[in-house]
């Protein structure tokens, strides 16, 4: 492959500057006092500290999942601090005009205005900074259709029974080493719900961003989708450019009751360290979807970032009739190791699965689908099909798929398709004998390649996510 | 426009141009033919700066710069097209967003404004229909499952899009019914404007029946073994190459 591409792949991080923010902080370390005083400093109810202090003695006796394709140094769970909050947000700040400038130009410089009129129109915004939530957009409007979107630790406050009813139905607090641990700690992120027969009026979505040095971040959303309601949901993130890495473990559950519908779509933009692997998040997330009847649950995610990506998005499909979609493209490039792909567990009956997978390696990486199709005994004229296409850049990359099918009902019906492929010299020739430059040609290869995906995000994101990708293509030169 | 000095140049390790004196001028039409496996396709690519085709000696200028300094894309930019013999596919990218990146890159090169969706789609379909392709392939992926006639007039239309200055067509016509020869032949006699040179590279005469040339170049073993007008692709159409002293192995599938 030519020295122009490997200059095209050189990495470019626009989102790594640090805010000059002054933080409360933990000291490093974690025990059952830490999950005390955290649980105290967001006033919660003591059921929830409870709940915690479980989740945490159960996470102790499990050990750290070493199945996935990827490799790093182990984490010392006792470095990590495991709150950090901007002081001025102690005092809670009722409207944007009380919230710190500093903060507030933070997310404007990643291109996230959070004063509504400069906003996306139709697009309401959460914006979780380190542990806490700095403000929530559009809320009035959203109330009056009965929505409710606010950080879960408001939720904790103003909805204790809706919060108590749902967390950890669909992640139990003892799922996964991960799960277990983000119950025991987890700070902030998205509380949604959707009365019965609403469409939400606007998309919702949350921006996640790490600051803090040295803090992990554990964020938790819940979205319960009633009876026939509607809602569309987008989750961003982004992290300076440090040479430590970053732990963030998240737990996303989505709960959609009979003839819901939620679509949750992600764009993932951690910072995935520097060429030669240092630094970088470590993104180990558990998210899982249930279904009950004529229910469905799309999951699209675009996945560029990270250092390490472990991350399963799954579906359970306990109704009849109920349909899980898992649309991904992960790009990995310079390290960068990335462990995705999805379970979709068929229990009810003419279940139905759709299981869209792009994988693209470049530089030095590493990129594995994993996915799991599990048909139930009751799962009677259930139907999955999957498509995993895997496309290198370079040839010191590597991809891997591992696909595991389960059927305990012979009447279902599992189909699997599977491609490798480069973005050949020939292809790249065309595109500059036709006047692009090298960058321009991978990337808009690259998006070709994604086109299936990218019709599954909101309008406003598709555009972000292609260019996106494009960035992350660049190189050093731009 | 174009002149190519004792040109030597190597592919992999193997040398295959091997001293080749070319002069184009503006508004003329060479054909180059010459048995497979003699470098046709290895001139163009040396000329518009492929990978892995490394010149060895000789001197190019296109235009009065030196075109051997330049990147591909910069060469393409300067106006150097070439219709390949065997397009290639690029999945998932629409005809359409691809003739709109490069017809802009070219424009944005030449200091021009890029062109407006509206303007880009007319400029499209006027370009389709001259090639007699149906305006939905504008929407299809490039070449990406396109018969091969088909890839060979998207070639052409791509070719009338950028209104390059010098154009080399590589086997334009293999594969082709004569009606689609004839497409292809229209769509290259509609660019001919006694100012923009085309080399036409060709195994058979027939299409100069078409497209008639100003020269006939007979390439052979990396070197121009024959030049004269276009009586002597006749020749070449009624002896074969025999003569050059080693079998014509006929077209390739
Ligand atoms: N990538 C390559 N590596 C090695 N040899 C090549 C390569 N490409 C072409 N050749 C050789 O160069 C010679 C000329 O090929 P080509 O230019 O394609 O001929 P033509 O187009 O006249 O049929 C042939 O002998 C061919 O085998
Ligand atoms: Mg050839």
């Amino acid at each position: 492959m030519s020295e122009q591409i490997d200059q095209a792949l050189a990495r470019k991080y626009d989102a790594g500057f640090v805010s000059e923010v002054e933080s409360e902080t933990f000291p490093a370390g974690l025990d059952e006092d830490v999950i005390r005083r955290l649980s105290a400093i967001k006033g919660e109810p003591e059921w929830m500290l409870e709940w915690r202090l479980k989740a945490y003695r159960t996470w102790l006796k499990l050990t750290e999942p070493e199945w996935a394709h990827v490799d790093y140094p182990k984490i010392d769970y006792q470095d990590i601090s495991y709150y950090s909050a901007p002081k001025s947000m102690k005092d809670k700040p009722k409207s944007l005009d009380e919230v710190d400038p500093e903060l507030l130009r933070t997310y404007e410089k990643l291109g996230i205005p959070l004063h509504e009129q400069e906003m996306l129109a139709g697009v309401a915004v959460d914006a979780v900074f380190d542990s806490v939530s700095v403000v929530t957009t559009f809320r009035e409007k959203l109330e009056e259709a009965g929505v409710i979107f606010c950080p879960i630790s408001e939720a904790l406050h103003k909805y204790p029974d809706l919060v108590k009813k749902y967390l950890g139905t669909v992640v139990p607090r003892g799922d996964n080493y991960f799960a277990a641990l983000n119950s025991a700690v987890f700070t902030d992120g998205s509380f949604v719900y959707i009365p019965k027969g609403v469409r939400c009026p606007m998309e919702l979505s949350t921006y996640f961003r790490i600051n803090e040095q040295n803090t992990g971040q554990f964020e938790r959303t819940l979205i319960v989708a009633e009876e026939g309601s509607y809602v569309s949901y987008l989750e961003g993130c982004t992290a300076p450019q440090r040479d430590e890495n970053q732990l963030h473990a998240a737990v996303v559950e989505l709960v959609a009751l009979d003839d819901a519908e939620i679509k949750y779509s992600t764009v993932q933009n951690w910072y995935p360290g520097d060429e030669n692997g240092k630094g970088g998040i470590y993104n180990f997330v558990t998210k899982r979807g249930l279904c009950e009847k004529n229910a469905k649950i799309s999951w699209t995610q675009v996945e560029t970032g990270s250092a390490v990506t472990w991350k399963y998005p799954s579906c359970i499909l306990k109704g009849d009739n109920s349909v899980g979609e898992f649309y991904s493209v992960a790009l990995t490039r310079g390290k960068q190791q990335a462990d995705t792909g999805t379970k979709m567990i068929h229990l009810g009956k003419n279940t139905k699965s759709t299981i869209i997978s792009k994988g693209i390696s470049a530089g030095y990486s590493n990129n594995a689908y994993r996915g799991l199709v599990r048909m139930g005994p009751g799962a009677e004229g259930a139907r999955n099909f999957t498509e995993c296409d895997s496309l290198l850049i370079g040839d010191k990359c590597g991809a891997h798929t591992f696909p595991y099918i389960e059927s305990s009902n012979p009447s279902a019906i599992v189909e699997h398709e599977a491609t490798t492929s480069k973005v050949s010299d020939d292809q790249l020739f065309l595109c500059q004998q036709r006047g692009l430059d090298p960058e321009k040609a991978v990337s808009m290869i690259v998006n070709g390649f994604c086109k299936e995906v990218f019709r599954e995000l909101p309008m406003e994101f598709a555009v972000e996510a292609g260019k996106l990708l494009e960035i992350s293509l660049e190189g050093s030169v731009g | 426009m174009l002149t190519i000095k004792d040109l030597h140049a190597r592919v992999e390790e193997k040398t295959i141009i091997k001293g080749l004196n070319l002069e184009i001028k503006p508004g003329e039409v060479h054909a180059i033919m010459g048995p497979n496996g003699a470098g046709k396709s290895t001139l163009g690519y040396v000329l518009s700066g492929r990978d892995g085709y490394e010149v060895e000696q000789g001197e190019v200028t296109f235009k009065g710069a030196n075109l051997l300094e330049m990147e591909v894309e910069e060469r393409a930019q300067a106006g150097l097209f070439l219709a390949f013999q065997y397009p290639v596919e690029i999945p998932g990218v629409s005809n359409m967003e691809f003739m709109k990146e490069s017809v802009n890159a070219m424009r944005k090169a030449r200091g021009e404004d890029e062109l407006s969706s509206a303007e880009f789609l007319k400029k499209a379909k006027e370009a389709c229909k001259q090639v007699n392709l149906p305006l939905d392939f504008l929407k299809r992926g490039v070449n990406e499952g396109f018969s091969g006639g088909e890839k060979k007039r998207n070639e052409i239309m791509q070719l009338i899009m950028l209104e390059p200055k010098l154009a080399i067509l590589d086997e334009s016509d293999s594969g082709l019914d004569v009606d689609a020869l004839q497409v292809v032949a229209n769509g290259v006699n509609s660019q001919r404007d006694g100012e923009r040179s085309f080399i036409v590279v060709t195994h058979y005469q027939r299409l100069l029946d078409f497209i008639e040339p100003d020269y006939v170049h007979i390439l052979a073993q990396g070197k121009i073994v024959k030049s004269g007008g276009p009586e002597l692709a006749k020749e070449v159409e009624a002896s074969g190459y025999a003569w050059l002293g080693q079998a014509d192995e006929g077209e390739e599938a």
